[in-house]
């Protein structure tokens, strides 16, 4: 069951920003914990980055989430750009092809409790994430 | 379209036979416009300025804006703009400034005219005030930029936390820009202090994700590479968790819960006597 999903294009720099700011309204509504709201926004930060940086910009989704137990948010991050060749390479620690730290990708695994990606060569990304409020 | 050469020398000397007149009404027409905010005298220079620069033009066989001739007149309307952007005008009272030399001239000609040279004329004037509007819009631009500039910068001071210690406090979201800013900022401070401690303070920054700790890593590695050690403060829990999940390592680099901890963990290295400890020698 879902409401009221937010939406967002992710085309500069100050949009990356704009979504961090965005998840952490979403984050404190639903009451995530300070922890999990860093680690959400954090996470998010991440992954619109990349969206923009090697997705060649794109669009992120921010939808308050229910179960019959708890709440929690979901982002999707999608962009239509050249999609990922070796999955398994890019969730690699420390694998980078952007002079960055190569912690981006596997780094949001870790911060969030639900994360699936879709990838298609010349297509492009569209990562899910989710964080169950504790 | 340019004038004709003929155009242009009839102009040059209308310009220069009503020049009382015209300037008298030119400047009433701009003075009714800004609405009192030139005094009157300044603004009888200014287009008493223009009208020379136009009639000089003219004479000097101008017959587009973009002549070698008209090179003087150019200079003049950027100044104006210059002026008028920077006491806070709009553009419309910035371009009108010049439109309303048509107004003067057509006035002050009265039935003098002819039609055919009046076209031409005020399609000068029109490139004219086209030009000014577009360096006027310039001005503002680099003006806004300056402004941010100055944002950035107050945003993120250098201080001189003790002696031999730096301090840089960062505050909201360090973008690259601001990364860069900060980075320059600590090291001049270094070489200018010659001080072998900085303190990079990130209670301020709500989120530390791999592009914030890699411009952290890069400012650390500099100020070392100057000599300098480098610790990190105010990396609260959460922040903490959250450097620990997505597997930032920052090797040896010291890092401390406060800023006060910070300083001590230096006055403790340096031998020195924390703040805040009793004084009982000199
Ligand atoms: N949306 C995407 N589209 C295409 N390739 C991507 C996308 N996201 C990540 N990648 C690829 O995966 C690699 C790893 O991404 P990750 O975010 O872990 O590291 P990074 O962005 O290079 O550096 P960091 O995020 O640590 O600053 C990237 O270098 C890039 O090649
Ligand atoms: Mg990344």
């Amino acid at each position: 069951m879902n409401e009221e999903s937010q939406r967002l294009p992710v085309v500069t720099d100050q949009d990356v920003v704009r979504v961090r700011q965005l998840v952490r309204t979403v984050a404190v509504a639903v009451k995530l914990s300070l922890v999990d709201q860093t680690k959400l926004v954090t996470a998010a930060s991440e992954l619109a980055r990349n969206t923009l940086v090697y997705g060649g910009g794109g669009e992120v989704e921010v939808t308050r989430v229910h179960n019959e137990r708890r709440g929690g948010i979901r982002i999707v991050f999608a962009d239509q750009g050249p999609g990922i060749v070796d999955l398994q390479l890019a969730l690699t620690d420390g694998y980078t092809t952007g002079g960055g730290l190569g912690l981006g990708l596997s780094g949001a695994r870790r911060l969030v409790d639900e994360f699936e990606i879709d990838t298609e060569v010349g297509k492009g990304t569209t990562i899910t994430v989710v964080k169950w409020c504790r | 379209m340019p004038l004709s050469p003929d155009e242009a020398g009839r102009f040059a000397d209308l310009l220069s036979g009503h020049a009382e007149p015209m300037v008298a009404r030119w400047t009433e027409l701009v003075a009714a416009n800004l609405r009192g905010r030139l005094s009157s005298a300044e603004l009888g220079r200014q287009t008493a300025d223009l009208q020379r620069a136009f009639q000089q033009a003219f004479a000097a066989g101008a017959t587009d804006l973009g002549d070698e001739a008209a090179a003087e007149l150019r200079a003049q309307l950027t100044e104006l703009s210059n002026h008028r952007a920077r006491q806070g005008f709009t553009a419309t009272e910035t371009a009108v400034s010049v439109y309303a030399l048509k107004d003067a001239a057509l006035e002050a000609l009265g039935d003098a005219a002819n039609l055919k040279d009046y076209v031409a004329f005020s399609g000068f004037v029109d490139r004219a005030a086209l030009f000014t509007f577009d360096s006027y819009v310039r001005v503002r631009e680099s003006l806004i930029a300056d402004q941010a500039e100055q944002l950035l910068e107050l945003s993120t001071p250098v201080v001189k936390l003790w002696e031999g210690v730096v301090a840089v406090p960062l505050v909201g979201t360090l973008d690259s820009a601001r990364a860069q800013v900060v980075m320059e900022r600590l090291l001049q401070t270094l070489v200018d202090t010659g001080s072998p401690y900085a303190i990079i303070d990130i209670t301020g920054v709500p989120a530390v994700d791999t592009q914030v700790a890699q411009h952290i890593l890069k400012t650390v590695v500099a100020a070392r590479l100057m000599g300098a050690d480098c610790i990190i403060s105010g990396i609260r829990p959460q922040i903490a968790q959250t450097i620990v999940a997505l597997g930032i390592e920052f090797g040896d680099i010291a890092t401390k819960a406060s800023l006060a901890d910070a300083l001590r963990h230096v006055l403790h290295k340096t031998g020195q006597r924390s703040p805040g400890a009793k004084r009982t020698e000199r």
